[in-house]
């Protein structure tokens, strides 16, 4: 259970009632508690925003072009970009500490060199991938203690990696080198079916239904954090919906280790005593200090994770390119920080979900969709609009923070 | 006045000796580097090449000087110059008179009065809104190519204007127009900013808004300026290296130029948390970036490793200048000589000072 924080007066009168009593109702109780305690409302506003968006450029797709909201164009989206995902991941953990992380581009670049590579000279798959899995760690690692032992800001710390990850490709081969190995193709291209049964789906959303009659009921509980729970089993609902919505739905082992990834870095950030320092270095780097928390650890500990993320991220631009490339991903981390940023993370550090970065991403692939469904757009519309979305939610974040202090 | 040879030997020492490194390696590799000949009136050799093809560069790192001695970034400069090129050429072919003079100088200032208007957008976000620069600029960064290509339709766009041409390869008294705009800019500049009250201000502004405001500073004025500046320097760039090959490419117009841009601001010794800066330095920064990118070609390596040395001198230079970096080289080199006790004796203290935080 995570140590709370943040005072909670509210909390402790129940505590000691609780005990004796109530103690069948403790557990559940204790969780959707704990889930309130530590994040207060006005965090959900920018993800809400986020997930609000993006249903309703769905909509506006579905309503506009023929088949933009079959399940599977929807399922492509993470399909074509779980990349984009895996990346923005790292680049959360990045910026929530109030950092930043240029690199990560040239990294993915470098990831499908080094596997291209490994594997042109005959390595087995597994060596390959624990290879560049190596190299994107290792770089992090070195960047994350320039910037800490050395006090080099973030910016220029990254923007060194960001060109030193480009020349090493270039050191590798100037030329694109394919990837011919069995295992790639397997995990690029395996269909794995996940359709849902109808019996199946309805388990799951009576489930979800069960869930939100329960929330509603212990509203009291729950206060600011209800309406969040209840658009959580809502987006459950419609996910479940959707993976009923088509028998032949398929996916590949790209988006399984996207969302495991997602799933990996939400347990770290809010389960563990390394996620919390991590909030609390980007809220205040010295009041982290003071606390005693091992903020040289974490701050170099985060670069590393971002590097790792890139370079698993460049495995999986590697499967859904199956070549490296020295000009693979210019411009990439741009990508990944808009994510974060529309994701609802703020730049400044201390505040921000994983779960949004993932929303930031699949608005990203939206758009991209929308013109290619298009067909009369040009492709530099998802710049533009990128930057327009940017803007929008820099300036909502700025509203909000502004309010509250 | 006084201070300037202290300052001089702690900041700018270092990149004047990576650059002069370089002058000999290059001399190494190839004798005939120096040498500059006169030919049909105009100069010709290596350095010539070098002065022309930074000029860019060093207009743009002067923008972004003031912008960071503001607390500042702008990351927008490269997207900007691509707008300002795409700007000016498609007003060329679109005009009826596309190679006349006249043309090309309302090309110029549509162009540059395009940038500005980006600028005020930039310096509108950062100071009224107070959106982090960092961010505020990222809009224009992502959004900006995009909107440039909107300007060209896609096409890279080819003019054929002589007198648009000059300002890119044109040569007076034998001198590279290009370098000779950079400079006079630069120069005005110099004298603007530190002939009168306006550097102290924007390097006030940059240690406290909040604190120069309440002494009586517009704050907000002179962030707002700043973005403004670096617009313009950034069109002017753009102009430059559309002129340079006399066609406008959204695409690759100035690409990374920024990070060139602020890696000679860094190694010129202008510190990335504000409050003060060097415009000697970063003319010395910018001459640094180009000569590297000159150097690596004519020693025999091929250009594509640019990106490996430009990470490495980086690196180097960050590390000396920090102020961490130097103490840990400075205890390694003073605990040998004097007894156990590494405590930090008077000597290094100043030093530190002037290198950290001045």
């Amino acid at each position: 259970m995570s140590t709370q924080l943040r005072p909670a007066p509210a909390t402790t009168p129940p505590a000691p009632g609780g005990t004796g009593p109530r103690g069948t109702g403790r557990p559940s109780r204790g969780r959707w508690h704990a889930l309130r305690t530590y994040q207060p409302s006005g965090r959900f506003l920018p993800i809400l925003a986020t997930l609000a968006l993006f249903l309703g450029m769905l909509q506006v797709g579905g309503l506009r072009y023929e088949g933009f909201t079959s399940s599977q164009v929807i399922l492509n989206l993470l399909t074509d970009n779980a990349f984009l995902v895996v990346l923005a991941v790292g680049m959360t953990f990045v910026i929530l500490t109030g950092g930043i992380d240029l690199s990560v581009g040239s990294v993915v670049a470098l990831s499908t060199m080094v596997a291209a590579w490994t594997l042109q000279d005959g390595w087995s798959p597994v060596a390959a991938i624990v290879a560049t899995l190596t190299v994107g760690t290792v770089l992090g690692l070195l960047t994350g203690m320039v910037i800490h032992f050395f006090d080099v800001q973030p910016f220029i710390a990254t923007l060194a990696g960001m060109f030193l990850a480009r020349g090493l490709c270039y050191l590798i081969s100037v030329e694109s080198i394919p990837i011919r190995d069995d295992t790639f193709f397997f995990l690029a291209s395996e269909p794995i079916a996940i359709a849902l049964a109808p019996w199946q789906g309805g388990v799951v959303i009576g489930l979800l239904a069960l869930g939100m009659v329960a929330a509603v009921v212990k509203r009291a509980a729950l206060r600011s954090a209800l309406l969040p729970v209840l658009v959580g089993l809502g987006v459950g609902m419609w996910v479940t919906l959707l993976l009923m919505g088509d028998p032949e739905l398929t996916t590949t082992y790209s988006v399984v280790i996207a969302l495991a990834t997602v799933a990996v870095a939400i347990l770290v950030l809010h389960r563990t005593r390394f996620g919390r320092t991590v909030y609390a270095i980007g809220g205040s780097e010295a009041s982290a200090l003071l606390m005693g928390l091992r903020v040289g650890f974490v701050k170099v500990a985060v670069y590393a994770v971002s590097g790792f993320c890139a370079s698993l991220g460049g495995l999986l631009f590697a499967f859904y390119m199956l070549s490296g490339y020295s000009l693979h991903a210019v411009g990439m981390e741009l990508d990944a920080i808009a994510a974060v940023v529309i994701g609802g993370t703020l730049l400044a550090g201390g505040r921000g979900l994983v779960v949004g970065s993932l929303l930031g991403v699949l608005v990203l692939g939206t758009i991209q969709t929308f013109i290619s469904f298009d067909g009369t757009l040009s492709s530099w519309w998802t710049k533009i609009v990128i930057g327009a979305l940017v803007l929008l939610f820099v300036v909502m974040q700025r509203v909000l923070t502004r309010r509250q202090s | 006045m006084r201070d300037a040879s202290r300052v001089f030997s702690s900041t700018l020492l270092w990149p004047l000796l990576v650059l002069l490194a370089l002058l000999v390696v290059n001399v190494v590799a190839n004798p005939g580097f120096l040498e500059v000949r006169v030919q049909d009136g105009r100069l010709f050799g290596s350095l010539v090449d070098i002065v022309r093809n930074g000029a860019p560069v060093l207009l743009i790192a002067l923008g972004m000087t003031l912008v960071i001695a503001t607390r500042g970034i702008d990351l927008s400069v490269g997207a900007v110059a691509a707008i300002g090129g795409a700007v000016a050429c498609v007003y060329m072919v679109s005009s009826p008179d596309e190679s006349g003079l006249g043309t090309a100088l309302v090309a110029c200032a549509l162009a540059l009065a395009t940038c500005v208007a980006l600028g005020l957008w930039n310096g509108f976000l950062v100071s009224v809104l107070g959106i982090q620069p960092i961010i505020a600029t990222l809009v224009l960064l992502v959004a900006g190519r995009g909107l440039a290509m909107l300007v060209t339709d896609g096409q890279i766009t080819t003019v054929n204007n002589d007198s648009f041409r000059t300002i890119g390869v044109g040569f007076v008294l034998g001198l590279p127009v290009a370098a000779l705009v950079a400079w006079a800019v630069f120069g005005l500049t110099a004298l603007l900013v530190r002939r009168t009250a306006l550097g102290m201000l924007v390097e006030a502004v940059g240690i406290n808004p909040e604190a120069s405001r309440l002494a009586g500073v517009r704050a907000v004025t002179i962030r707002w300026t700043v973005y403004v500046f670096s617009g313009l320097c950034a069109g002017l760039a753009g102009l430059m290296i559309a002129a340079n090959t006399s066609a406008a490419d959204a695409n690759n117009a100035g690409l990374w130029i920024e990070l060139d841009a602020i890696l000679a601001v860094v190694i010129g010794g202008t510190s990335l948390a504000g409050g003060r800066f060097s415009l000697a330095g970063t003319f010395v920064g910018a001459l640094l970036i180009t000569t590297l990118a000159a150097t690596i070609p004519n020693i025999g390596i091929p250009s594509e490793t640019n990106y490996l040395f430009k990470a490495v001198v980086v690196i180097v230079v960050c590390l000396l200048q920090s102020p961490k970096a130097r103490a840990v080289l400075r205890r390694r080199r003073t605990t040998p000589a004097p007894p156990a006790p590494p405590a930090p004796p008077e000597s290094p203290t100043p030093t530190l000072a002037k290198a950290g935080t001045r």
